[in-house]
């Protein structure tokens, strides 16, 4: 199996304390990995991690076969995209929000324009074009951020609690679309939550996370048929609460 | 005439002081906002001690350096409108630094990784950051700038007040009131309010319109 992403023997300190510690985790190409655990466990950490957001103390990340470290940084991160919990729009139009990306990268005016129509209409924002970023309902603007993450083409998406703060009918409404997006396009994404069930609609793969470490790696019917150790149990118990 | 020299020179040097204030804090804030290093809560804290420095403290330091028998008395720039302009640098540049850290601390801590993982060099992620905080960095503008068209202390100190060299708007009120000449300090503090308000104005006109577009 060629391993797209392979973190191996990795460590991330913050304020003296570890708080990621990985012995081995790999992602294929064009799959979907979902990162589930506890609060605090981790999962946004390892996020930033794969972004090259955060440094490890030990270890490495590799991406397509090659160690972060020896990657240019900035190129890197203009191969990934990130969408955080919050959908962090500028205070500017939908349209130049979502353009944001492609024109760090410098990309020709009519490349960006044909690129964010293509977008704002696949995640169904394209009423929105003109509109200021802070007119925007909480759903909205969360298509947005997405529009803005997918528009860049990714090879690498991350998606930290995307749908964290919507309503649960916008929630639905978006992971449909979201499943679809990912599935027709075949893309590498990393995608933390605290639900297993949307773990496992939009995975292939889930993995996770308590303390730091991923303690099971599997499907959801695997880890819940066969939580691997006390820690997953509790934390699938927690769920069930 | 006389009042119009005065009013352009009070204009030049406050306008100038202020716009090397902002190369100097814009920078520096931004340095202070996004870093995490040690002694960071030690420079935020004598830069906010700046904030409220004494003009007349400022004079006196500066008037010390740039004096002829001083460290830097060879420049011969002593009772020039170039020692004003850098003593009021000196006291705008704290205000401007430390509204520039408080302004860009208020953003929200994830945008700036945000930008950078949106495919942002630091460069153009410091850019966005501003443009986010134009608002509250164009009022650091006008506080600098507040700062130092009103100040008197510095300005006497070091530009010695001089008729048709260094007399700027504060120094000239200051004389005419000494020489019981009230309806003239009237009339010229009116003046430098108007003046205040009037560039206050189009300023806020501008922050106004960048916060409805």
């Amino acid at each position: 199996m060629n391993n797209f992403i392979e973190i191996n023997d990795f460590q991330i300190k913050r304020n003296e304390r570890i708080v990621l510690d990985i012995e081995y985790l790999s992602i294929t190409r064009g799959e979907t990995l979902a990162v589930v655990g506890p609060n605090g466990a981790g999962k946004s950490t390892l996020l930033l991690a794969l972004a090259s957001l955060l440094k490890p103390v030990r270890g490495e990340i590799r991406f397509d076969g090659k160690s972060l470290r020896e990657l240019d940084e900035l190129e890197y991160r203009r191969k990934i995209s990130f969408v955080f919990q919050s959908p962090l729009l500028l205070d500017m139009s939908v349209e130049e929000n979502v353009a944001l990306g492609l024109k760090f990268r410098g990309a020709p005016r009519d490349e960006i324009k044909a690129q964010v129509e293509k977008w704002v209409k696949g995640l169904g924002v394209e009423s929105l074009s003109k509109r200021r970023a802070g007119q925007l309902s909480g759903g909205e603007a969360q298509r947005v951020s997405l529009a803005r993450a997918f528009v860049l083409n990714p090879e690498l998406l991350l998606l930290d609690e995307p749908f964290v703060a919507l309503d649960p009918p916008t929630r639905a409404k978006l992971l449909e679309d979201l499943s679809a997006i990912l599935g027709a396009d075949h893309r590498t994404a990393v995608f933390v939550t605290h639900n297993l069930n949307e773990a496992a609609k939009l995975s292939h793969r889930i993995a996770v996370i308590v303390d730091g470490m991923v303690r099971q790696v599997g499907t959801a019917s695997e880890i819940k048929r066969a939580p691997a150790d006390e820690t997953v149990k509790a934390f699938l118990s927690e769920l069930s609460q | 005439m006389e009042i119009f020299e005065i009013t352009v020179l009070s204009l030049q040097v406050s306008t100038l002081a202020t716009l090397i204030s902002m190369l100097i804090g814009l920078p520096f804030g931004t340095w202070l906002a996004l870093g995490s290093f040690r002694g960071r809560n030690i420079i935020l804290s004598v830069i906010n001690t700046g904030m409220a420095l004494p003009p007349v403290v400022v004079g006196l330091v500066v008037a010390i350096m740039l004096w002829r028998s001083g460290p830097l008395g060879d420049l011969r720039l002593i009772y020039t409108p170039w020692a004003i302009v850098i003593a009021q640098t000196v006291i705008a540049a704290p205000v401007v630094t430390g509204l520039t850290a408080a302004a860009l601390e208020a953003l929200d801590p994830r945008l700036g990784q945000q930008l950078l993982g949106l495919g942002a060099s630091r460069v153009q992620m410091v850019w966005y950051l501003w443009r986010e905080a134009r608002l509250p960095l164009l009022a650091a503008l006008m506080a600098g700038f507040g700062s130092v068209i009103s100040e008197v202390g510095a300005s006497m100190m070091v530009g010695g007040n001089i008729r048709g060299q260094t007399r700027v708007l504060t120094t000239a009120i200051v004389l005419e009131t000494s020489k019981g000449e009230f309806g003239q300090a009237l009339a010229l503090s009116t003046l430098l309010l108007v003046l205040t308000y009037l560039i206050n104005l189009t300023l806020t006109w501008i922050q106004q319109r960048g916060q409805k577009k």
